[in-house]
């Protein structure tokens, strides 16, 4: 078997949005936030993406904002590495190797050059004690750097970020971890603990689960497992050190921030309820409700005017000061558990699974984006634990896309089985799917597997444990004012044995159902028995059929770990191997199959063709854990042609949830950088968000400006623009006299003719011109001749005018100016 | 231990009354509380918060506020009087009316000197403190409606009174009006009723706390008038404040039951940016705080459900220690029972009234924990009232049944009970003794023949009792001159010794035969709490507040063996954790060597005959013992043997026939007395 170090297991598209604290950037209109192996830059008004800073090898485990240049950011990961990033045009600047899983990243304004940043204990990676320790960031003009000089800070700290906050100042740090509080002072070098009794007499948890410090008072808050706040103060004395409790949460404080003022603080945790408490007023509370999904993290933007709280259901939502919602990031949405397979739609392309609770979610892994949620059960969901409720079990489309058919279940008790088939059609008009027919208990036991006939006649079989397998055709309405609807077209069985899985073959001719060992295969068109195929012992787990080529071949996986091929036209073994496949399944497009074997704790995955036995592709220890959700998605274009074995991930991705449920996927290297030298080309006006509203809007002025000045008289020439703006913003007083500017103002409003730049050119420009302001730090160069840099092709000191110039500017002094401020509002 | 028949007596309905008031001195760390009868008692913190004077009520009396003026006490109450006690007698020394209404408080400048008190007609009166009473000086301008609250500025140049919605400051020269502070009303339906300013606290820098009925504890600067910070803290009303010395840290109580603390903290770097934050919170208490003491190291708070609850702050005083346990006193230390070992009876008593009972019969034996059958129900026989409106301070049951007799502050009343089959009746003895006008404490000899009351500077009048009448024989007097009364009397039961002891820690025995005095026990420096002398050996066995235990031979005149190798060795650890003082010490008549003590919580057979436990071994090993092998057992066993079985304990005594009689008031029946606490929305119900 053949490895292959190209391809790669990486979190791409819905990745988890709320495994880190998103962070506000300083003017709180971008929001940084963790997701996979990559950092996201949200527009906190647009809820766009804006960029996605791809480097990182592993998971990334923490943000922070570069104090001494608000501008960038550095990102750790458990790759070891800490990168410094330009979020604003989404540059990598810096990378500092440090040569060991990083779990947390702190930094703090009074200490320049240093980071702080959570690392295991020892040095092995297994272990589960760590500790937090500054690093110096050596000065080297060089893209990589290695920072392998730590001093440690406090031992034995939380692995959790929130465990950890920098006080008043950066002068002390707390951290949290189980049962104590430790406070460090850097001024002093000495460190205070304080411990708190395991239990109270109610036998309410005490433990820590996380903390924040006030802003400019000396006071911790800490959230606890038993939903209490206690507000720290005094912390500078080992005996005379005070708290006060506050309760409101009744599950775990999951999430605690100070405002920017520290005249509130907020709260969150399982009640899924955001409480801002007034510092010092604490009996004064406003409450955020019905956010959805417990608060997980909790962050403040500098200026205060915006939080933002993440959720468990892989949510983000904004929310303005005034406790209101603004907007609302929604990722992948992942419940306790998956329970539908994953599929895909054929029409939108985009991955279905469960997702809020009764729901089906619709979401482009291209877009990386939830496209909606189509309410299935419709039935309002209650908040309580314990409680059973109907929630989709299965789900699954035929190949159009026109239908889509449901099963819902309600487990009350052992003897009582709520069940319910439905099937959507879609509405072309409305662009959803709409409830055609409903059909309570299909089965009179839970519904083992639902699929659609992949030809075009609309077949629909389902088996249940109740021994039966049934065939559902959409039949004709018999009165005029009715339209179709689904009924059952025929009941099968085979001795009474219990269906676990069926498959309908590439042209939709053939049925196999599994029956316990055996495997019968039935006409779709008659109805008639076919034939049976058994390879005892076991029981069939996953039955899959071959596709294109291959379509004669049957391929079956037993829970005794064979996975046998069965060959249609000779009805007998092709072939049968000895593994433990926990998942099988067919590429749609090609003659691929994948099968997800689990071995030692781990699961391998095995690309190969049903008619050659040699795998194509095989990689070892994907992730650990079972594999038992995985789909084919198609690409939107497919990859060059690459080398044999990577081939079979030109035309479709292939996508699967690890048991602790992350979306991985596999990618090339060449894919890799495809995608990271693509987020570096965009171009960023750095006061304007990157959003597919702007590209649409604001590059075609660029290109069609000689058009739209034909059209009109009211040209806009966004070349001008900066120059304006520079104009406008800079204060009266330093500026030069109106005589000068009024010649390059004119100028600046000129359609020029030698404008053709691409935008490649601007990019080129801008970064040079950067360059150059760095270089003239200390030239004294005044505001003008920076400006002119911006304008190399006109030389503004002429002062001479042609008469068709000074025409036009005494057109243009007649004209509405109002534009211009509406310019400089951007 | 040894295996004892016991009447586990449950009804007695021994209710205490809710507490008031508060005053705590510093300097002499005694802490006066003031109950709803109108009783006080007086605590001496320095001794283990030890309950040292207990002064009986009065009907019709009511005390709002006390005060301290050095080591006089003064109180106020609704009667419109204010009232000076005499420590020594334990009774009030004289009444002033104030004449200005109902009196809601009571204050004190620092300087000692002036009295301000708050009354209904809407003036502070001042009056000056002479050395023998107090002489009205003047009024402070008089506002409309009633003054609930007075505190004066420590220079003593300014009072803050709280009134109904507003707070005023005066200035105590002039006298006149210099601030109003407006104190807002709650919200909604409380928009439209006052809101009292129940609570004030005047600090040196200026700044005024005030505490009040729309549950606001707000802090005022007290020389602009303006409002610096507002917490609310509660939706009902918050009735007590208190500050600690030092002025950093202060507490609130509220209708809820629970304690605020506020402490006075930097916030930042700066040691000039301190403000009062809201810290701890303490629940103790299931109804009303109405009143509360900041100690250096404790909250002391008192309220409706009768409870005196000490906290220590865990941050002023050492960890782990009997001084950072929290102590609840309920129990007055004076006995309420007393038990007529021969006949069979107990004397319950009340405030109002006594109460004798029969106690019950039993038949059979049973196993260790049986519990027997009832063959007699206990009957209650008497039910006497008393005379006057003073309440009863002592009463006492000779050990034949025979007599009895109760004291008020104001008259000695002595009864003759006869029994003749299931009849009983009882008369008055006409014409006691003269001298025998008050008792502060009341005992019968063994015989009966013999009424020990004990009366001014720390005198006991030997009384001689014969048929129907009542002969004055002696009033013993220690030498010492000691002005303190007697509390605790103790006679032999050959009758040849009587000890007593009073509250300046003296413990003094006379021999009753030369009714002279016989021996004065080396004075210890904690008080006594329970004595009694041995019926064979004549050993006088102390036991302090501090739990220290002595005996001391009265033939000899000194301290026994046992108690000297007790001293050396010293008490074991856990010994000193009890939070009750031994309030009863009897012994076994079987069995000399034993020693039976008891406090509220526990009872102790020390056996003298063992050997004591050294520090390592386990003080309570009772459960342990029983499970060992006989071998065993003697190898394990030490001197004390102690039993947890019984709780809340307000008597043991022994009857003759071997049996005891334990007297039980549970807690949870004292509670289930009160009315109900404001209603409290609880989370999930």
């Amino acid at each position: 078997m053949v490895e292959h170090g190209e391809i790669r297991v990486v979190h791409r598209g819905g990745s988890k949005l709320n495994f880190r604290q998103p962070i506000f950037t300083h003017d709180s209109r971008f929001l940084l936030c963790a997701s996979g192996d990559g950092v996201k830059v949200f527009s906190a008004s647009t809820e766009e993406c804006v960029h996605h800073l791809l480097a990182h090898t592993g998971l990334v485990t923490g943000l922070s904002l570069r104090p001494s240049n608000q501008l960038q950011v550095f990102s750790c990961s458990l790759d070891g590495t800490v990168r410094l990033w330009d979020y604003t045009d989404g540059i990598l600047i810096k990378t500092f190797s440090i040569g060991c899983p990083i779990y947390a990243v702190y930094s703090s304004g009074s200490h320049d050059g240093v980071l702080f940043l959570t690392v295991p204990a020892k040095d092995d990676k297994k272990s589960d004690t760590f500790r937090l320790v500054a690093v110096q960031l050596p000065q080297s003009p060089e893209q990589f750097v290695e920072a392998r000089e730590f001093s440690a800070v406090l031992e034995d700290v939380s692995s959790n970020p929130a465990a950890v906050s920098f006080g008043r100042g950066g002068h002390f740090i707390a951290s949290v971890n189980n049962l104590q509080l430790e406070v460090f002072f850097f001024k002093k070098q000495k460190s205070y603990r304080f411990y708190l009794p395991e239990d109270n007499k109610h036998g309410q948890k005490n433990t820590f689960t996380c903390t924040t410090c006030h802003p400019k008072e000396d006071c911790i808050a800490t959230g606890h497992e038993d939903g209490k706040i206690r507000l720290w103060r005094n912390f500078n004395h080992k005996k005379e050190y005070t708290y006060s409790t506050h309760h409101w949460h009744h599950t775990a404080v999951g999430a605690l921030s100070f405002t920017p003022e520290g005249t509130n603080f907020l709260s969150g945790g399982g009640e899924s309820v955001l409480v801002q408490w007034r510092y010092n007023q604490e009996t004064q509370k406003d409450f955020l409700p019905r956010l959805g999904a417990a608060i997980s993290h909790i962050s403040v933007s500098p200026d205060g005017c915006l939080f933002c709280t993440s959720h468990s259901d892989n949510k983000i939502i904004v929310i303005h000061s005034y406790i209101k919602i603004s907007a609302v990031i929604q990722g992948l949405v992942q419940g306790d558990r998956i329970k539908t397979d994953l599929i895909v739609d054929p029409l939108s392309k985009a991955l279905v699974m469960n997702g809020k609770p009764g729901h089906l979610q619709f979401y482009s892994l291209q877009r990386d984006k939830l496209l909606y949620n189509l309410d299935i059960v419709q039935q309002e969901y209650i908040h309580e634990s314990g409680l059973n409720q109907f929630d989709v079990v299965k789900a699954d489309f035929d190949t159009g896309g026109k239908w889509l058919a449901t099963v819902e279940e309600r487990k009350q008790n052992s003897a009582e089985l709520e069940l319910n088939l439905k099937l959507w059609a879609f509405d072309e008009q409305t662009q959803s799917f709409v409830l055609n027919t409903t059909v309570s208990a299909p089965h009179e036991d839970r519904v083992t597997d639902l699929s659609f006939s992949p030809d075009q006649t609309t077949l629909l079989v389902s088996t249940g444990n109740d021994g039966l397998f049934k065939a559902w055709t959409l039949t004709a309405p018999t009165a005029e004012d009715e339209s179709a609807s689904w009924s059952c077209d025929f009941v099968g069985s085979y001795h009474g044995l219990a269906p676990q899985c069926c498959s309908f073959s590439a042209d939709g001719s053939l049925l196999a159902v599994a029956f316990r060992e055996v495997v019968t295969v039935w006409s779709t068109v008659t109805w008639d028995l076919l034939t049976t195929l058994s390879q005892p012992p076991g029981d069939i787990r996953n039955l899959c059929f071959g596709r294109q080529s291959c379509s004669k071949y049957l391929l079956g996986t037993t829970d005794k770990n064979q996975l046998c091929c069965w060959n249609l036209l000779t009805c007998s073994l092709e072939w049968s191997t000895s593994m433990d496949v926990s998942l099988l399944l067919s590429d749609p497009l090609s003659e691929n199959m994948a099968a997800f074997c689990s071995e030692a704790g781990c699961t391998d995955l095995f690309v190969f063709r049903p008619s050659e036995p040699r795998p194509l592709f095989s990689h070892k220890a994907v992730c650990p854990g079972r594999v038992l959700r995985a789909v084919f998605t198609p690409r939107e274009e497919p990859l060059e042609g690459s080398e044999e074995q990577l081939q079979w991930i030109n035309r479709s991705q292939l996508h699967f949830f690890s048991p602790n449920m992350e979306l991985l996927t596999f990618s090339t290297k060449a894919e890799e950088d495809r995608l990271t030298a693509s987020s570096k080309q965009l171009v960023i006006d750095d006061h304007v968000a990157m959003t597919p509203f702007y590209l649409l809007l604001g590059k075609r002025p660029q290109t069609d400006a000689r058009e739209v000045a034909a059209v009109t008289d009211r040209v806009q020439p966004p070349q001008g623009s900066s120059a304006i703006r520079e104009l406008l913003q800079t204060p009266a007083h330093v500026l030069p006299s109106t005589s000068q500017l009024c010649s390059m103002f004119v100028q600046s409003l000129l359609v020029s003719t030698a404008d053709k730049r691409e935008p490649t050119n601007v990019t080129e420009e801008e970064m040079e011109s950067e360059k150059e302001e760095e270089d003239s730090e200390e030239e004294e160069t005044s505001r003008v001749t920076a400006i002119k840099n911006q304008d190399q092709t006109r030389d503004p000191k002429d002062p001479g005018l042609t008469k068709a110039q000074t025409r036009e500017l005494r057109q243009l002094r007649k004209l509405d100016y109002s534009w211009v401020g509406a310019l400089v509002e951007f | 231990m040894g295996e004892f028949k016991v009447h586990r007596v449950r009804f007695f309905d021994y209710m205490p009354s809710g507490i008031r008031a508060l005053a705590f001195n510093r300097d002499t760390e005694r802490l006066a509380v003031a109950r709803d009868q109108g009783s006080l008692e007086i605590f001496n913190f320095s001794d283990n918060y030890c309950q040292e004077k207990i002064f009986p009520g009065r009907d019709g009396r009511s005390i709002e506020a006390l005060c301290w003026v050095g080591t006089r006490l003064f109180s106020v109450g609704l009667d419109g009087l204010i009232t000076e006690y005499d420590l020594e007698n334990l009774r009030p020394k004289y009444a002033v009316e104030a004449y200005g209404g109902p009196v809601w408080s009571i204050s004190c400048n620092l300087q000692g000197n002036l009295l301000a008190v708050g009354c209904e007609d809407g003036t502070v009166k001042i009056f000056e403190v002479l050395d023998d009473g107090i002489q009205f000086q003047r009024n402070l301008d008089r506002q409309k409606g009633r003054i609930i609250s007075v505190s004066w500025h420590p220079s003593g140049t300014k009072i803050a009174a709280g009134m109904m919605d507003m707070v005023r400051v005066f200035d105590a020269e002039t006298g006149r009006a210099a601030l109003r502070l407006l104190v807002e009303r709650g919200v909604g339906a409380a928009k439209n009723k006052e809101v009292v300013v129940w609570s004030l606290a005047f600090l040196s820098d200026n700044t005024i706390v005030s505490g009040d009925s729309a549950g606001k504890v707000q802090i005022w600067d007290g020389l602009m008038g303006t409002l610096v910070r507002s917490h609310f803290i509660t939706k009902w009303d918050v009735l007590a404040l208190s500050v600690a010395s030092d002025e950093s840290s202060l507490i609130a109580g509220t209708s809820e039951g629970l304690v605020v603390q506020f402490q006075f903290l930097q916030s930042s770097g700066e040691q000039q940016d301190r403000q009062w934050v809201r810290t701890r919170t303490f629940k103790n208490h299931s109804h009303d705080v109405h009143a509360l003491v900041l100690t250096d190291t404790a909250v002391v708070s008192g309220g409706m459900d009768t409870q005196l609850v000490v906290r220590p702050l865990l941050d002023k005083v050492e960890k782990n220690t009997s001084e950072s346990e929290l102590r609840k006193i309920i129990f007055p230390l004076k006995s309420l029972v007393s038990c007529a070992k021969k006949a069979g009876l107990l004397l319950f008593q009340f405030p109002g009234h006594l109460e004798v009972w029969r106690l019950g019969e039993s038949e059979g034996y049973g196993k260790d924990g049986d519990r027997l059958s009832v063959k007699r129900k206990p009957e209650k026989l008497i039910h006497l009232k008393r005379k006057g409106e003073d309440h009863i301070s002592c009463s006492a049951l000779s050990p034949c049944g025979t007599w009895l007799a109760y004291s008020t502050v104001s008259c000695v009343r002595l009864y003759r009970l006869q029994q003749s089959g299931n009849n009983i009746s009882i008369t008055k003895v006409p014409k006691l003794p003269k001298v025998l006008c008050s008792a502060h404490q009341l005992c019968f000899s063994h015989d009966s023949t013999k009424l020990f009351a004990s009366a001014t500077q720390s005198s006991v009048i030997v009384t001689a009792l014969c048929q129907s009448e009542c002969k004055y024989v002696h009033t013993l007097q220690p030498k010492s001159g000691s002005q303190q009364p007697v509390h605790l009397l103790a006679p032999s039961e050959d009758g040849k010794w009587l000890a007593t002891a009073n509250t300046d820690n003296e413990v003094h025995v006379y021999n009753l035969k030369k009714l002279k005095l016989h021996c004065t026990v080396p004075v210890y420096d904690s008080s006594p709490t329970a004595i009694a002398i041995h019926p064979m050996s004549s050993n006088l066995v102390i036991g302090h507040a501090d739990k220290q235990v002595f005996e001391y031979s009265l033939g000899q005149k000194e301290y026994t063996d046992w108690s000297r190798k007790l001293q050396k060795q010293g008490l074991h650890p856990h010994w000193f954790e009890r939070d009750t003082p031994i309030s009863h010490i009897s012994f076994n008549p079987q069995k000399p060597s034993h020693i039976l003590l008891n406090d509220a919580y526990m009872l102790c057979i020390i056996d003298q005959s063992l050997p004591l436990p050294d520090h390592k071994t386990r003080l309570c090993n009772q459960n342990t013992l029983r499970g060992l092998p006989e071998s065993e057992r003697v190898q394990h066993s030490h001197a004390f043997k102690i039993c947890k079985r019984f709780q809340d304990v307000l008597s043991v005594s022994f009857q003759e026939d071997e049996s005891l009689v334990i007297v039980e008031r549970p807690l949870l029946d004292i509670l289930s007395q009160l009315p109900a606490p404001v209603r409290q929305k609880k989370f999930a119900t």
